[in-house]
C-alpha cells in the first residue's frame, strides 16, 4: 500500500519506492533523510483538516515532512505486530536497492 | 608571517553548528558574503590551547557533498578548496548530533573521506540522555581513526577538550592541496554510518519523547492552526502595542538632536541639511528599529526553539494552492514588519524559482511604514462610525487594506508562477527538528546582529537618497520676485508637474504627484511630504496654518481621490530599501526593475478602478 493509506501511529517497512516519480534533487533528498528500501516508517501527523495537507513522518530518530506526492511514490507493507515505534528493528538490513518498477 | 589557521564548522542542519560557533566565538563575529553568491559568510575569532589565535568559520548545514542549493555548494566548495574568497581551511569541526547519530554519521563518513584533519564534535549528548541514548565517544573515535569529544555547545560543555584536540591537530600536515570526493558511494556509505551507530550505542529507547508530546499538541489538526493563529496574533499585537514606548522615545532624540543642530548652525543650506535632510530623514526610518527588534525577537524565537518548521508543516497546503512551498510562509510574515528582513528570510527556500516568487509578492504585504500613510488618509476621510457588533468602520477599512494586499499578493503568486517564474514546484520536504528551550544569548546575539545591519543600512543607503532629494527640493531656488514657490520651482517639484500628466487620469492631483516622489525613499516620507507641501502652500495664511494635516487634506482632495491614494499605497513598491534588497538578494537589477515595473502597473490599475468606481457611485 502507499504511505499516505497507513494510519497515523502505525509504522510500516519501505517495500518499493518509485524514484522515476520524484525529481532527482527530491530524490537526493528523501535518500539523504534515509528514506530507502527495508527502512522502518511511520506517519505521525497529518496538516490540514481534510488530511490533504503535508504530511509528518519519522524515520529513523528523525521527524521529515513531505507532501502527497512524495507520499505517492513510497510503497510501505506492515508486518505482524509491526503497529508502535521501533528503531533499528532486524529488517532494517535490507540495505541492496531493488531493482525500480514502473507504475 | 604565516596567517592564523583556518578553521571550518561542518554538520548538518540541525546539529547545533551555530550554537557551537557561538559558544567558541562568543561576540567576536563577522558577518560577510561570499563574492558572486548571496550566502553568507559568517566568521569569528576564537583562541587555541596554547593561545595561538585562529579563524573560524561557520559553513551552511547541509546533508551531503551533493549540493541542492546555493549554500550548501558553498559548504562542498570550501572543504574541497574551490570556493572563491576563501581558503582551504587548515582543519574541520564536524558537528554531529548525537540524538540523530546514523543520519549525521553517514555524512560525516563523507566529509572524513576528504582527508583533512578532523575534529568530531558530538553535540547534544544531554538530550541523547534525555532520550535514553547511552553513546561511547571512545568506541566511535577507535572506528573512526579521528578525536570525536562530547559537547552540550547550548550549555558551553566540553568546549575545553574540543579545543585541545583542535590544537594538536591543526598543525597536522597530511593536508591534501586538492581534496577530492571520494570513497564510498551513497548506500555502503549509510550501511557503514549504520554498523558504527551500532557500536557506538550502549544503551537506546525509543526517541524523542517531549519532542512528540509537544506535537501532538501542536500539530493537532483542530488546536494547531488555532495555536499558530494565536502566536501570530501576539506577534501583530507586540510589533504595534510595544514598541510605541521606545518609538516615542527615539523620536524625542531625534527632536532634540534637532534642535541642537537649530541652535548651533546659522540659518541657511547647513542648518536645513542637517535638521530637514540628514535628521529627520535618518530618524524617520531609525524609528521603525524596535519594532524590526520586536518582530527579529519572535521570529528568532520561533526559529530557534524549532516551532518555525512547524508553522511552515500546517502552511504548506495554504501555500501550495498559490504554487508556493510552506517555507514562504516565514519570509511573507516577516514582510508585514518590513519586506526587508522578509526579503533576506527568503536565503532558506532553496528553489531558486519559489524563492524568486516569494521575493516579488513580499512588497505586497503590508509593512509598518505604510500605517502613518494608511492612517492620516483614514482619519481624514472616513467618518469614525459604527457598522454595528462594535466594529467601526475606519478599522474596518484597515483591516480591508491589509487584506487587499494578502489577496494581490495570492493572485499575483498564482500568475507569476503561471509566467515568469514557470516551473514544476519544488514540493516541500524538510526536517523538522526537535524542540529546544534557547540560550538567551543566541536570541541577543542574533538581535544585535539584526539591528547592526538595520542602522547600517539606515547611515548607508538612506542616508544617500536623504541628501539627493533633499538637493532636489532645494535646488533651484525661484530667482527673486517669482510668484512661484520654492518647492514648484525646484527639480523635485518639476518632476512632479511633469508626473502630474500621468498621474490626473486617476484622480491625482498635484501635490499628492509631489509627494509620491520622496516618498519613493519610504512610504512613511509621503505624510511629511504632503505636511511640508501644504504648509508651503499656506504661506501666511494664520487660520490655514492652524489647521491639522488631516482637516488640509479634506479641503483640498474629493473622497474617490483619497480612496485612490490609498489603493495606489497597497501595490506601490514606495522604497529604495526593498528595491535595493532585491537586487542584491538577486544578483541584478533584472528582478528589481520588473518588480517595481509590475507594481506600479497594479498601484495604477488599482487607483485608476477604485477613482472611477467611487465617481460613478457619486461619493
Amino acid at each position: 500500500m502507499h504511505l499516505h493509506q497507513l494510519s497515523s501511529g502505525q509504522s510500516a517497512t519501505i517495500d518499493r519506492i518509485e524514484w522515476n516519480h520524484l525529481s532527482d534533487s527530491e530524490g537526493q533528498r528523501l535518500r539523504e533523510f534515509g528514506v530507502e528500501e527495508g527502512a522502518d516508517i511511520e506517519i505521525l501527523h497529518r496538516a490540514g483538516l481534510l488530511g490533504q495537507g503535508a504530511i509528518m513522518c519519522r524515520i529513523g530518530r528523525m521527524s521529515i515532512a513531505m507532501r502527497h506526492n512524495h507520499a505517492d511514490a513510497i510503497h510501505v507493507r506492515q508486518e505482524h505486530g509491526q503497529a508502535g515505534p521501533n528503531i533499528a528493528g532486524p529488517d532494517m538490513n535490507a540495505d541492496t536497492p531493488r531493482i525500480l518498477s514502473q507504475p | 608571517m604565516t596567517p592564523q589557521p583556518l578553521i571550518a564548522l561542518v554538520g548538518n542542519p540541525n546539529a547545533g553548528k551555530s550554537a557551537l560557533f557561538n559558544a567558541l566565538t562568543g561576540a567576536r563575529q563577522k558577518l560577510g558574503n561570499y563574492p558572486g553568491v548571496t550566502v553568507e559568510r559568517k566568521s569569528g575569532r576564537l583562541a587555541l590551547s596554547d593561545g595561538r589565535p585562529a579563524e573560524l568559520v561557520d559553513l551552511p548545514g547541509t546533508y551531503s557533498l551533493t549540493p541542492t542549493s546555493p549554500d550548501e555548494q558553498v559548504t562542498r566548495d570550501v572543504i574541497i578548496g574551490k570556493q572563491q574568497g576563501e581558503r582551504l581551511p587548515d582543519a574541520l569541526i564536524l558537528v554531529v548530533d548525537a540524538t540523530n547519530l546514523e543520519n549525521h554519521l553517514r555524512f560525516a563518513l563523507e566529509v572524513l573521506a576528504l582527508g583533512l584533519p578532523t575534529i568530531i564534535a558530538l553535540n547534544m549528548v544531554d538530550l541523547a540522555a534525555r532520550d535514553g541514548l547511552e553513546i561511547s565517544a571512545d568506541a566511535l573515535a577507535n572506528a573512526l581513526g579521528v578525536p570525536v569529544i562530547p559537547t552540550v555547545a547550548v550549555r558551553k560543555k566540553g568546549l575545553e577538550p574540543l579545543l585541545e584536540a583542535l590544537t594538536t591537530h591543526v598543525d597536522d600536515k597530511g593536508v591534501p592541496d586538492r581534496p577530492e570526493l571520494k570513497g564510498l558511494d551513497f548506500s555502503a556509505r549509510r550501511a557503514k554510518a549504520r554498523s558504527l551507530t551500532r557500536i557506538a550505542i550502549i544503551r537506546e529507547a525509543p526517541s524523542r519523547r517531549m519532542t512528540q508530546a509537544v506535537d501532538k499538541v501542536a500539530l493537532h489538526p483542530v488546536f494547531g492552526p488555532i495555536i499558530l493563529l494565536g502566536l501570530l496574533f501576539l506577534m501583530f499585537q507586540g510589533v504595534y502595542a510595544w514598541s510605541e514606548a521606545p518609538i516615542a522615545m527615539i523620536e524625542g532624540w531625534a527632536e532634540e538632536l534637532a534642535n541642537l543642530a537649530t541652535a548651533l548652525t546659522p540659518d541657511g543650506y547647513l542648518r536645513s541639511f542637517l535638521v530637514d535632510g540628514v535628521i529627520n530623514g535618518v530618524g524617520s526610518v531609525v524609528v521603525f528599529l524596535p519594532q524590526i527588534l520586536i518582530l527579529f525577537f519572535f521570529i528568532l524565537m520561533l526559529e530557534a526553539t524549532g516551532y518555525m518548521t512547524r508553522a511552515a508543516f500546517l502552511m504548506d497546503g495554504l501555500m501550495a494552492k498559490i504554487g508556493l512551498s510552506g517555507r514562504a510562509f516565514i519570509p511573507l510574515l516577516s514582510s508585514f514588519a518590513c519586506a526587508v528582513p522578509g526579503i533576506m528570510a527568503t536565503r532558506s527556500i532553496s528553489d531558486p524559482k519559489d524563492r524568486l516568487t516569494t521575493i516579488l509578492i513580499a512588497p505586497l504585504m503590508t509593512c509598518s511604514a505604510r500605517l502613518p500613510v494608511y492612517a492620516v488618509t483614514i482619519g481624514a476621510f472616513i467618518p469614525a462610525r459604527s457598522v454595528g457588533w462594535g466594529i467601526g468602520l475606519q478599522g474596518l477599512v484597515l483591516f480591508g487594506l491589509y487584506v487587499t494586499g494578502i489577496i494581490g499578493a495570492m493572485l499575483a503568486a498564482l500568475l507569476l508562477r503561471r509566467t515568469v517564474t514557470k516551473g514544476q514546484s519544488a514540493g516541500f520536504l524538510m526536517e523538522m527538528p526537535k524542540y529546544q528551550w534557547p540560550r538567551w544569548q543566541d536570541i541577543a546575539l542574533g538581535l544585535w546582529q539584526r539591528a547592526i545591519i538595520f542602522l547600517k543600512r539606515a547611515g548607508g543607503i538612506i542616508f544617500i537618497s536623504t541628501i539627493i532629494l533633499w538637493v532636489l527640493l532645494s535646488f533651484p531656488k525661484p530667482p527673486a520676485g517669482s510668484d512661484m514657490s520654492p518647492v514648484d520651482y525646484s527639480a523635485a517639484g518639476r518632476i512632479a508637474n511633469g508626473l502630474n500628466v500621468i498621474m490626473e487620469p486617476i484622480g491625482f492631483n498635484r501635490d499628492i504627484s509631489l509627494a509620491l516622489v520622496p516618498a519613493m525613499a519610504a512610504r512613511e516620507v509621503a505624510v511629511s511630504a504632503l505636511a511640508t507641501t501644504y504648509s508651503i502652500d499656506a504661506g501666511d495664511d494664520e487660520e490655514k496654518l492652524e489647521q491639522s494635516l488631516g482637516q488640509r487634506l479634506k479641503n483640498s482632495w474629493s473622497m474617490p481621490t483619497a480612496l485612490a491614494f490609498l489603493a495606489w499605497f497597497v501595490f506601490a513598491p514606495q522604497c529604495i530599501s526593498t528595491i535595493a534588497v532585491t537586487r542584491r538578494e538577486t544578483n541584478g537589477w533584472r528582478w528589481p526593475a520588473f518588480m517595481v515595473g509590475y507594481l506600479f502597473l497594479l498601484a495604477y490599475i488599482a487607483a485608476g478602478i477604485t477613482y472611477w468606481t467611487a465617481v460613478a457611485l457619486g461619493l
